[in-house]
């Protein structure tokens, strides 16, 4: 199928992304030629196929409710771009950004 | 709409409860609420590179506890799915969720109010993991106005169960009975603390009004951060109400998000969003299916605690409580339990159930403090009673035996939960002991009569309620100690 | 004695019995890298003190079972100690808080880490062109790629700069670029080996896996690699492990050529080597016949529906918060977010990134997404049914030899399928391994691929080493050649 600006621009906002004019062009193109390649799919009845999530048929893999050793505040914190106060300091929220989870 | 059409509101909630495991969802950092920031991570919960999780099993089992008090069907089958979106607590960019195969679905919980029974359904009862916290830095603390935000991952992967009512709520009133109750039977099972202040306990509620009678359903709103039981009420009244207005102004309810302003009691709708969220779930990759088997379900059924119903049932006809006194005895786990440990001190069962219902409960509403059967250590003393079941079974038997009056140990029960110490003690302290010796209070009668001989003449003369007056007179005297009994009889003598 | 020309075993069996010595084999590596890296770039970090400490461990000489082979790491896996990139600005000084599970044990063997590897960002891409700081040649042929994404572990052990090498398969990221620079490279059954530490890309098909100079090098390394851990749900215990293969012919094994993946698109090159290999597996003993994978033509676009969907989900935990490039002055969150990742990620990274959260984005979901997965369930169903009539499959590894830098680079669709022959593979998660099996006219090297069943690994390895003896290849690259 052919990507439209819209739908690249809807994308690029899920996935956090940003383009100029002459990326969203060129994603454009290259992903509407990446589809079409990829639509040869759809010319398959599936509809009684099971999909696949796993190729091994593992199932209850668990691990026991027992505490393990955790990192230290410094180590957690010790490759952040910003900290403050023991904590991860990142730019505001801005309410509009709240999710809805 | 006209004005003055009745209408019927419509309310299904959704619950998150955070799960008491010793470690937690998927890595084996201590699941612990609070603490210095950012102490207790991992690779996979701060959600490094190349890290991967693991389910723990306890929370599958304290899943397979709620779905099963909720009189669920779980699912032979179930799978994570991963729940994507960007937000600075969420580390992964994805909170493992279920989606369309949740643990359990198809439940209910009853709920009694006013003598009448109400039955909510429970959709869907499933796992996941909490988030960690965003502390927004700025004037208010509040998101509008932060100048920025700080991130703390303690929290970050706790084990989460969510649980969706169906729309079968008709009243704030009832939607707050029914989480009480969820919450009480969450705590008989021992899988949450249920803290609503501390946020082990969420409750958002999907809200929409309908004129009365009609069962289509209206345009429902998301309703969110009330957090207590008072405020699910109050915000869940004023969205009713504001749905309301809206309808009777002829404007539209628009589905949105509606925040509950603990502070003023208000709701505010959220701006809505320039895109509607689409999270793109898929099954989780890094973990396999979850397979429920009979027996696991029937292994999770033996060990299961005595739900509150049950509790409540084995009171009337094993202990010959009455009703009343079973429902408010197993209304809340702790003050159940203490009464089921005192029972091995002190056999009078009514005579305890008066005691905790009233004297009691009386002293643990007034202080906020909870009832344990444990030994209180000195760390918990500003949220534990000091009471003992032991301790509270012989101050009891004190008063049983008479070595106590009642009316004295009104005043001797608040000191034992607030110090620690044992009746006996305090009774000694401040000269409390019932006065039993006939020579002492053979001289306060004689005293009474006395100073009374008009009562005397009345009482002679055939006017036998007059002892009454007596008795009252020389407990008066004695300081409330003389054994009332032993006055009687003396008195009926003397007279 | 070269010592940067020997195997592993060899290397073992010199230090066993004290002829060289740890330190002299590590030096003998570094010197390579002195001389070649500039040429060559299949590194990202050399941990020169690291290795020289640790050939220098008491024990390293007949210690530890691996002690003492200098080894290179894919910068796919986590080093405590040593930066890891994954080839990306994103990560470009990240230093991580704990080491992948594999190398751990890897370095619990003896092995010493003369670095981080060369790769595609991300592992994404065929040629390691993709690499944020910069690619990675060919050690036959320095106008060329060395395939990828493990090309940084391909080119340095067939340029003389590691023993061997840990690499990491998705869609045919260990097997393409062994092809393309003739060596051997093993992707062990989906959940062989850990991928705790394993930088994610797509998680339903990561495996890591050897790239070495001979078949029982991969198969010696392969003890070490595999096992269940506790920390990665998606590992087993190997049903039948591992053991170095002994040298025997093919008598009795049956072969089925995929025949649709040697025709359509091949390099006639490559088809000669192919066949010339064929005909010896079959004088060795081989019955060869001809497999059809029904589904074949559609495990392509699969594949580029579920890697890069699992991908954009794996790779949104890249967003400036905890570690990693952040970009400056963003006054929100969302712009945060939005700068970080447009300038953090690479072009590939952000094609498959577009596609896969597209792929899931709602009402296109069960049309792709959803459709994919089927494809991969009759995929799965054609490797069964293949391999109930013969015990192995071959192909190519690759449709042509190696490609000069720059010649696909603004194709996406034409690099995708140069991993035609190895994509099928990874979707049924059955272990392959490419071993090289001739040169092409120009003198680079062309790859065969042996496929077999789920865990038959220690099958497969057996049958490549003796197909290896019946193809008698022993050239080593041009590189080599003149620095011994």
């Amino acid at each position: 199928m052919s990507l439209t600006h819209d739908d690249v621009i809807y994308v690029a906002r899920l996935a956090r992304l940003k383009f100029d004019s002459r990326e969203l062009d060129r994603y454009v193109e290259q992903l509407s030629g990446i589809l079409d390649h990829i639509d040869k799919i759809s010319e398959l009845d599936l509809s009684e196929i099971e999909p696949t999530s796993h190729v091994l048929k593992l199932s209850n893999v668990f691990r026991d409710d027992e505490v393990r050793p955790c990192l230290s505040q410094d180590e957690v914190l010790a490759n952040a771009p910003e900290v403050e106060e023991g904590a991860f300091k990142v730019p505001p929220i801005l309410e509009a950004e709240e999710p809805e989870a | 709409m006209a004005a003055g059409t009745a209408y019927e509101p419509v309310i299904g909630l959704e619950i998150h409860v955070e799960l008491s495991t010793k470690s937690k969802m998927f890595c084996g950092c201590e699941a612990r609420f609070g603490g210095i920031p950012n102490t207790r991570t991992c690779p996979v919960c701060s959600a490094q590179p190349g890290a991967l999780p693991v389910i723990n099993r306890e929370a599958i089992r304290h899943i397979a506890r709620i779905a099963l008090a909720l009189d669920c069907r779980i699912a032979p089958g179930s799978i994570f799915h991963r729940k994507n979106y960007f937000y600075p607590d969420l580390p992964k960019g994805y909170q493992i969720s279920q989606y369309d195969m949740p643990f359990a679905v198809e439940g209910h919980l009853d709920v009694t109010m006013d003598g009448e029974q109400h039955r909510v359904g429970i959709e869907r009862v499933h796992q996941e993991e909490d988030t960690g916290k965003n502390i927004h830095a700025g004037e208010s603390g509040r998101i509008a106005g932060a100048i920025y935000s700080l991130i703390d991952f303690n929290r970050c992967g706790i084990p989460l169960v969510e649980i969706v009512t169906k729309p079968d709520i008709h009243s704030p009133q009832v939607a707050r009975s029914f989480l009480n109750k969820l919450k009480n039977t969450l705590q008989y099972l021992d899988v949450s603390d249920c803290n609503m202040e501390e946020g082990s306990l969420r409750c958002d509620a999907n809200v929409s009004v309908r004129p009365a009678g009609s069962d289509l359903l209206g345009v429902k709103t998301e309703l969110k951060n009330m957090n207590s039981f008072k405020h699910l009420e109050k915000g869940l009244a004023k969205e009713i109400e504001r749905q309301i207005g809206l309808l009777e102004a002829g404007r539209p309810v628009v589905q949105q998000t509606v925040h509950y302003e603990v502070a003023s009691g208000e709701v505010h709708p959220m701006r809505s969003k320039e895109y509607a969220h689409d999270y793109r779930y898929f099954p989780e990759p890094d973990l396999s299916p979850l397979e429920i088997s009979q027996d696991f379900v029937d292994d999770v059924r033996t060990g299961m605690p005595e739900l509150p119903s049950v509790r409540a049932a084995r009171y009337v006809t094993e202990l010959n409580l009455p009703e009343y006194d079973a429902e408010v005895l197993t209304s809340n786990r702790d003050t159940s339990d203490f009464f089921d440990e005192t029972l091995n001190y002190f056999d009078d069962q009514k005579m305890l159930s008066n005691w905790v219902m009233g004297d009691l409960g009386a002293y643990l509403n007034a202080s906020g403090k909870k009832l344990s059967i444990e030994t209180v250590s000195p760390g918990q003393a500003d949220q534990l009673c000091w009471l003992s079941p032991a301790g509270f079974g012989e101050f009891l038997a004190m008063i049983k035996d008479g070595e106590i009056a009642a009316a004295s140990g009104k005043a001797v029960l608040p000191e034992m939960c607030e110090t620690g110490k044992t009746a006996r003690e305090i009774v000694e302290e401040k000269g409390l002991a019932q006065i039993s010796d006939t020579a002492r209070i053979e001289a306060l009668i004689d005293r009474v009569i006395e100073a009374n001989p008009e009562q005397r003449e009345q009482y002679k003369s055939g006017k036998k309620q007059v002892l009454g007056y007596f008795v009252g007179q020389v407990m008066k005297e004695s300081g409330g100690r003389a054994n009332p009994r032993t006055v009687n009889e003396i008195l009926r003598e003397k007279l | 004695m070269s010592l940067i020309k020997l195997t592993a075993i060899e290397a073992l069996e010199l230090m066993k019995r004290g002829e060289i010595s740890a330190d002299e084999l590590t030096r003998a590596y570094l010197e390579q890298m002195d001389r070649r890296e500039g040429d060559l770039h299949a590194y990202l970090e050399i941990s020169r003190e690291r290795a020289l400490d640790d050939a220098a461990r008491p024990g390293a000489d007949g210690g530890p079972p691996l002690a003492g082979l200098p080894t290179g790491i894919k910068d796919v896996f986590c080093t405590r100690g040593i930066v890891t990139t994954c080839a990306s600005k994103m990560l470009e000084h990240y230093d991580p808080v704990y080491t992948a599970t594999c190398v751990q044990q890897l370095i619990d063997a003896g092995i010493v880490i003369l670095g981080k590897t060369n790769m595609d960002e991300f592992a994404m891409g065929s040629s390691t062109e993709n690499s944020a700081f910069g690619p990675t040649r060919n050690p036959w042929d320095l106008q060329r790629v060395p395939g990828g994404s493990s090309g940084g572990s391909a080119a340095a052990v067939a340029g003389g700069e590691a023993i061997w090498a840990l690499g990491s398969d998705t869609g045919g990221s260990i097997r393409q670029p062994a092809a393309l620079c003739g060596v051997v490279g093993f992707k062990p059954t989906y959940g062989s080996v850990s991928r705790y530490g394993m930088i994610a890309f797509a998680s339903s098909f990561d495996q890591a896996g050897p790239i070495t100079r001979t078949v029982n090098d991969a198969a010696l390394m392969m003890q070490y690699l595999t096992g269940k851990d506790p920390l990665d749900s998606t590992s087993v215990e190997h049903p039948h492990g591992f053991s170095i293969p002994v040298d025997q012919d093919l008598a009795g094994a049956k072969i089925g050529v995929i025949t649709k993946l040697v025709r359509e698109g091949t390099d006639p090159d490559v088809e000669s080597a192919f066949e010339t290999a064929v005909e010896a597996m079959s004088a060795a003993g081989a019955q060869i016949g001809e497999a059809t994978l029904q589904h074949l033509d559609y495990a392509l676009p699969a594949y580029y529906i579920l890697a890069p969907a699992e991908a954009s989900s794996n790779l949104a935990r890249f967003d400036g918060v905890r570690y990693g490039f952040r970009a400056a002055g963003a006054e929100g969150i969302t712009q945060m977010y939005e700068e970080t990742r447009s300038q953090g990620f690479g072009d590939e990274v952000k094609r498959r990134i577009m596609l896969g959260t597209f792929a899931l984005s709602s009402g296109y979901y069960e049309a792709y997404y959803g459709q994919a997965q089927k494809v991969r369930s009759l995929i799965f169903q054609d490797f069964e049914r293949a391999f109930a009539e013969f015990d192995f499959l071959i192909s190519p590894t690759t449709p042509t030899p190696a490609f000069e830098l720059g010649e696909k680079a603004d194709d996406p669709l034409s690099m995708y399928l140069s991993d035609i022959c190895t994509i099928p593979v990874s979707l049924a998660g059955v272990p392959a391994i490419s071993i090289p099996c001739g040169v092409t006219l120009q003198g680079l090297p062309v790859g065969l691929q042996i496929i077999g069943p789920a865990f038959s690994g220690k099958r497969v390895l057996q049958a490549a080493r003796s197909a290896e003896i019946a193809i008698g290849f022993d050239k080593v690259s041009p590189l080599i050649e003149e620095d011994v």
